[in-house]
């Protein structure tokens, strides 16, 4: 039995199958903030847009009010096309017993530039280290590899590549790998 | 020195342990072993080389995922100390074999040169796993050394990924087997 | 001097400040040519016998698996994506599969969901008592040492019979799992279960009940309910603080909701507890097995047949499950390619390596590989 078309199943809407909890989050935060975009309520797993600016406001507010209190993962995606970087946290609950499925991924973009000087350039987001302090080593590694600089973090420190690495940051799409 | 020694002896008719005073004893010592081997090679080479077989002492270093099957080959069922291998070994002045155990990064290079320039002779080297002997499965990854033939003089390759214990056995037998044939120096 | 932080340094690479210390402390490296540190390195700062400053500097095992996975479709990439933790390989797979499976809308059969849990458990148990063999070998105690190294051997054993290799499985794929059990398995399997069980009980009486251990690492490293769940660490480290918290049993994937088990939570936060739980989950993953084999399905597919470079739809995954060391989750991005445009591993260990800085700092440095070695950290696996 084969897949038919993977691409038309993926596309399918399930924010009917979300619960009401589900939706209740996603409305409190809009409520709250008008220039917040909910890209998708699926069951269990909410993805929220915000702008650079406000991220530490929303953090705070999903911290305090929903008790969302801890980092799982930060990623970042680079979108050459866009010329933005996307760094996406996801947050999950361990106190909250009614929360403890759901993963709450907050999504914020930056400038990109062409030729990146990490640390020195546009390519700058706030921490969030003091909202959420498991994030802090995740921030590190997406700094030396995206280049993100994060405005805050006391650490701004190499974590995982050499010492003496002086290409650009490996996980931007225009660092390709040898042969490929 | 150890020349300078001899002629000395002969011609003032004073025995080697008269010469040695506090400030050339350290030296002395050092050069024991030249001595040693000097005395020894012709008709007691095979039994340093039987000595330094059944007495391989792997340095502690692991660089990846193979140390998992290389603690399994020193564990009961697989059981490296019966070939004379022990165990990895805390200090590296007390050893004389290096298993590199997997992927080398760009990072580790450096340290693992250190580490093996810091071992007295005479050291030996294994490469264990595809990582070490070509990169492997990450050949084409941006962190990762195409095989350590360019930063380490390697003996036995031991391909695999990882290799079973048995393998690794066999790599270290092959290695024994290499220096009884070697000279002893 | 070179303590100085040359103004230029600051300016190019701001990843590479020297910070000033001051006279009367050391600065200790541990690592990575270390018995006690693993691949990688910590540098500690100690006054005297304490330490004061911890510094862990993981990525000696850095060998950029998330951008590789940019370049192998979803069938290439599941060899390279065990090799973080090939002792855990099945754990590590678990996300990924469930991430594909969901972005290409693939229905796992039955009994393949079974198989899975019981490989996977299987798994749990090499995972842990090649960890427990280390802490032995850490605190002086070989005997420990060889004893889950030998038992370990069981567990290997019954999974190599399954998968028909050692260590790295590549037992999950997409949709399934890679091939059927041999006939006669779950009779072999039952009676080693229940062999290994017995011998984990002896292990009370040779290590957790053993006054010198007990001395070492009862309250050592003591990590209260508060900073656990701030620091957002995951398994046993935040088990042993006291949170009930197992994706199992909270976000249950495949059939884990059928199954009967229980987790295990202790309240001391010591490194006594966290040295305990993962003993005491081995327990649960043969009882988990037990019943899987009962409930499984006779017989029936393992496999949905995929299309050659199956693509994903425009959109993004997170998934997540109970690995050895606690929460493994894979954030899949997919744009209608063959392969992933984006995958973020985060691993356990690296989530757990933040409580390093906070559990090492003010304790002796005799102390450092009991607290180091139960916060069930595998240097491989943080790295990626
Ligand atoms: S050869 Fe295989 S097991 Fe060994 S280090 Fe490389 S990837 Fe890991």
């Amino acid at each position: 039995m084969s897949s038919t078309d993977s691409t038309e199943i993926a596309k399918t809407d399930d924010s009917s199958l979300a619960s009401d909890l589900d939706k209740s989050l996603s409305d409190s935060i809009s409520k709250k903030f008008s220039n917040v975009e909910i890209a998708y309520v699926k069951p269990d797993r909410i993805r929220v847009n915000v702008k650079k600016e406000e991220i530490i406001d929303v953090a705070s507010f999903i911290r305090d009010e929903l008790n969302f209190d801890h980092a799982e993962s930060v990623s970042g995606v680079d979108y050459p096309e866009d010329k933005q970087i996307e760094v996406v946290y996801h947050l999950g609950s361990y106190t909250d017993a009614s929360l403890d499925k759901k993963i709450l991924a907050l999504a914020t973009r930056t400038p990109r530039e062409d030729n990146p000087r990490p640390g020195n350039d546009s390519t700058k987001l706030p921490s969030l280290r003091d909202v959420f302090p498991s994030v802090s080593f995740h921030e590190r590694e997406c700094f030396e590899m995206l280049g993100v600089y994060f405005v805050g973090h006391p650490d701004n420190r190499r974590l995982l590549l050499p010492e003496d690495w002086a290409d650009i940051p490996p996980l931007r799409k225009d660092f390709r790998i040898k042969g490929r | 020195m150890v020349d300078d020694l001899v002629i000395s002896k002969q011609s003032k008719g004073l025995t080697i342990i008269d010469q040695v005073n506090s400030h050339n004893a350290n030296v002395f010592i050092g050069k024991l072993g030249d001595i040693l081997f000097k005395a020894v090679d012709k008709p007691l080479g095979m039994a340093l080389n039987w000595g330094r077989l059944w007495s391989l002492w792997p340095v502690h270093i692991e660089t990846a995922c193979c140390s998992v099957e290389f603690g399994a080959a020193s564990g009961p069922r697989y059981d490296v100390e019966r070939f004379g291998i022990i165990e990895a070994f805390g200090s590296l002045r007390q050893c004389d074999l290096v298993v590199v155990q997997g992927t080398i990064t760009r990072k580790m290079a450096p340290r693992l040169r250190l580490v093996y320039d810091q071992m007295p002779e005479p050291k030996y080297v294994i490469a264990m796993g595809a990582c070490a002997i070509t990169g492997g499965l990450y050949f084409d990854s941006y962190n990762v050394l195409p095989g350590i033939d360019g930063i380490l003089p390697v003996d036995v390759y031991v391909p695999g990924c990882p290799p079973r214990p048995e393998t690794l056995i066999q790599g270290c037998m092959l290695l024994q087997e290499k220096i009884k044939r070697m000279k002893p120096r | 001097m070179s303590n100085q932080v040359h103004p230029k340094d600051k300016e190019i690479l701001p990843g590479l400040q020297i910070e000033k210390v001051d006279d009367r402390i050391m600065t200790l490296n541990v690592g990575p040519q270390h018995p006690g540190s693993g691949h990688m390195r910590i540098i500690l700062k100690i006054d005297g016998d304490y330490i004061v400053h911890t510094d862990p500097d993981p990525g000696y095992v850095h060998r950029g698996e998330e951008k590789m996975a940019e370049y192998r479709n979803y069938i290439t990439n599941i060899p390279h994506l065990e090799r973080p933790v090939i002792h855990d390989s099945c754990n590590i797979l678990y996300p990924y599969c469930l991430g594909v499976e969901e972005l290409l809308g693939l229905e796992v059969p039955e009994r393949a969901k079974y198989l899975r849990v019981i490989a996977a458990e299987l798994n749990r148990c090499v995972y842990i008592e090649y960890w427990l063999a280390i802490y032995g070998i850490f605190l002086g105690h070989s005997t420990m040492f060889m004893w889950p190294m030998g038992d370990r051997e069981l567990c290997i054993d019954l999974l190599d019979k399954m998968t028909g290799a050692r260590v790295t499985h590549a037992y999950f794929v997409p949709g399934g799992v890679r091939n059927d059990i041999p006939p006669n398995f779950e009779d072999v399997c039952l009676r080693q279960i229940n062999y290994f069980e017995k011998r984990l009980k002896e292990y009370a009486d040779i290590f957790y009940d053993n006054p010198i251990l007990i001395s070492r690492t009862k309250d050592t490293g003591i990590l209260s309910r508060e900073d656990a769940i701030k620091l957002g660490t995951t398994g046993s480290v935040l088990r042993a603080s006291g949170v009930d918290f197992d994706i199992r049993k909270k976000e249950p994937y495949d059939v884990y909701e059928e199954l009967d088990f229980q987790t295990n939570v202790l309240k001391e936060g010591d490194s006594y507890a966290r040295s305990k739980i993962p003993w005491l989950d081995m327990f649960e993953s043969c009882r988990i097995i037990r019943d899987a084999l009962k409930k499984m399905p006779k017989s029936g597919s393992v496999r949905v047949k995929l299309k050659p470079k199956p693509k994903g739809g425009d959109t993004e995954v997170y998934r997540r499950v109970e690995s050895g060391r606690g929460s493994l989750g894979m954030h899949i991005v997919s744009r209608g390619l063959p392969q992933p445009y984006r995958l973020k591993i985060s691993v356990p260990s690296f989530r757990n390596l933040i409580a390093m800085p906070h559990l090492l700092t003010g304790e002796k440095l005799g102390n450092m590989p009991a607290v180091y070695w139960s916060l069930n950290y595998w240097p491989v696996e943080a790295d990626r």
